[in-house]
């Protein structure tokens, strides 16, 4: 299925990442990464298990700390913003975390309302219930709302927990594996909806992934992450059209599956 | 994770290390400590969760209360029943009340409320932020723009160091009550003047004590469990270990912290 192409500012980089470095204990994850997001655009990152995708995200949100590196993050270098800073740039960018991160002890609705009253003070009743609605309806599960995290199926999850971010309209989405464990027919309309999310609400967003699938749909652009660089970088097509032993055996596996 | 958060667990995986059992020590003192300071620096701070600290008081206050009504009763009970034999080799059975009274008040109904509130209310701090940690909820919440800290270890500890002390007192109560029971039934004592025996030989001293004692008892059930939560890893088998260490490192320093309180208000008397 063809992506529906959404316009993107090539002028206009919303985060910057210039020599990059992280490293837990001994063992070295990211070695030098640059990296351009620009405006509207989906950036896929492709890696295997534990070459620092999830890493790569988690400090660009400032839930981890990089050991070397610039960071730029829509015009603000997170290294050096004060914590009330970044908190109110957290606001700016929606995580959807692999497990969906829902607040189990929460209905749907708490869960969708929890970053809105948190975040916007003085908010009325009527606003929260249409928004609430608003990302409900977005994301195709408007019956759910008084259910509970464990009584939704595994797509169901993932779908409030983009949802849940979509809530505070970020300019910025950041997925964390958003096919992992899911069906092929789920991991397809995961894939759509995070192409409609791009075009409704004019995001630019990084999908940390190893799914062929989800690359190819909502990818502008491919970088393949090994050995903790960037190796090849552009389009689905540009990536993989190689004989770089490294990168060809992945593209061949996952075809194969 | 925030700067605090990442460096406590980076010092976390450093102590496990094979550097020795006293540097994993003394890494954990640093880390408690600075757990500790970080609740002093973020609970008196505005904004308030003066919403959440009510709904944690009611849940604390709701997990403990049948089993310290139940224990609280039965140890009213037992302690007179125990103790009427050694009283009455004297021929002092009439003084039932007033041992029952003290020892209760002293130290019996600060020490029960705070061990059954370390099993029952410590653990489920400990496995509620444990399993919210290694699922990314407390994450999730962090990017969300919350302050996970503020919102979800000061709202426990505070909650728990209000609503011990207010167990506390309800356990002391229902003790004497259950003294009561056996004192009417093999004395045939009237209440009015079994209460007048009970509060006697209690002194002012002997409340407050008891007060500061269940304050710092919920303290140390919040702190402790909270802090095992908070920094739970290894998955599911790390949300059985923060509960569990939330039980053992609660009791073990309440214990402490008694043979200390004991000592210090002993000078007072």
């Amino acid at each position: 299925m063809d992506k529906p192409k959404a316009p993107i500012d090539y002028n206009n980089a919303v985060i910057t990442i210039k020599g990059l470095e992280k490293s837990f204990d001994d063992y070295d994850v990211l070695r030098g990464i640059d990296l351009e997001l620009y405006q509207g655009e989906n950036l896929v990152v492709l890696g295997r298990s534990g070459t620092g995708k999830s890493v790569l995200i988690k400090i660009i949100s400032g839930l981890l700390h990089s050991d070397k590196g610039v960071i730029t993050v829509l015009g603000q270098d997170i290294n050096k913003i004060s914590d009330k800073e970044m908190q109110e740039l957290r606001i700016r960018i929606g995580f959807s975390f692999q497990n969906s991160a829902l607040y189990d002890s929460m209905t749907v609705r708490q869960n969708l309302e929890f970053p809105l009253v948190r975040n916007r003070k003085g908010i009325t009743r009527k606003e929260i219930d249409d928004a609430v609605e608003s990302v409900l309806d977005a994301v195709g599960l408007s019956q759910t709302i008084n259910q509970m995290p464990s009584e939704l199926s595994g797509g169901q999850r993932k779908r409030i927990g983009i949802a849940r971010t979509l809530i505070l309209n970020p300019e910025i989405m950041l997925y964390d594996e958003p096919t992992a464990g899911l069906d092929p027919i789920t991991c397809i309309e995961i894939n759509e909806l995070i192409n409609e999310v791009q075009q409704k609400y004019k995001t630019s967003s990084i999908i940390i992934t190893h799914d062929m699938t989800c690359a190819k749909q909502t990818g502008d652009r491919i970088a393949m992450l090994l050995d903790g660089q960037f190796q090849r970088e552009g389009t689905f097509d540009e990536v993989f059209d190689t004989m770089d032993e490294r990168v060809k055996p992945f593209f061949d596996y996952n075809f194969i599956q | 994770m925030d700067t605090e958060n990442s460096t406590a667990l980076q010092l976390k995986k450093k102590a496990k290390k094979p550097k020795g059992k006293i540097t994993t020590f003394f890494v954990s003192l640093y880390n408690i400590h600075k757990f500790i300071l970080r609740f002093f620096k973020e609970a008196f701070m505005p904004p308030f969760e003066f919403k959440e600290i009510v709904r944690q008081c009611y849940e604390v206050g709701v997990r403990s209360f049948t089993l310290i009504s139940l224990t609280g009763f039965i140890v009213g009970l037992i302690f007179t029943k125990q103790s009427r034999p050694s009283l009455g080799q004297f021929g002092a059975t009439s003084w039932l009340p007033s041992l029952v009274s003290i020892a209760i008040m002293r130290a019996l109904a600060p020490l029960v409320t705070a061990l059954i509130a370390a099993g029952k209310v410590g653990s489920s701090i400990g496995a509620e932020l444990g399993s919210m940690r290694v699922t990314e909820q407390i994450d999730a919440m962090e990017v969300s723009g919350t302050k996970p800290f503020k919102f979800l270890v000061c709202t426990r500890v505070l909650a728990t160091t209000l609503t011990v002390p207010i167990l506390a007192t309800y356990t002391g109560f229902i003790a004497i009550l259950g003294g009561y029971v056996n004192v009417a039934t093999n004395e045939g004592t009237s209440y009015s003047t079994y209460m007048q025996q009970v509060f006697d030989p209690l002194s002012f001293t002997d409340f407050t004590a008891s007060l500061i004692k269940s304050v710092v008892f919920g303290f140390t059930i919040g702190i402790v469990g909270s802090y095992q939560g908070y920094y739970s890893t290894k998955g599911t088998e790390g949300v059985g270990k923060a509960a569990n260490g939330a039980v053992v490192t609660a009791m073990f320093l309440i214990f402490i912290e008694e043979i200390v309180i004991v000592q210090i208000t002993s000078w007072f008397r």
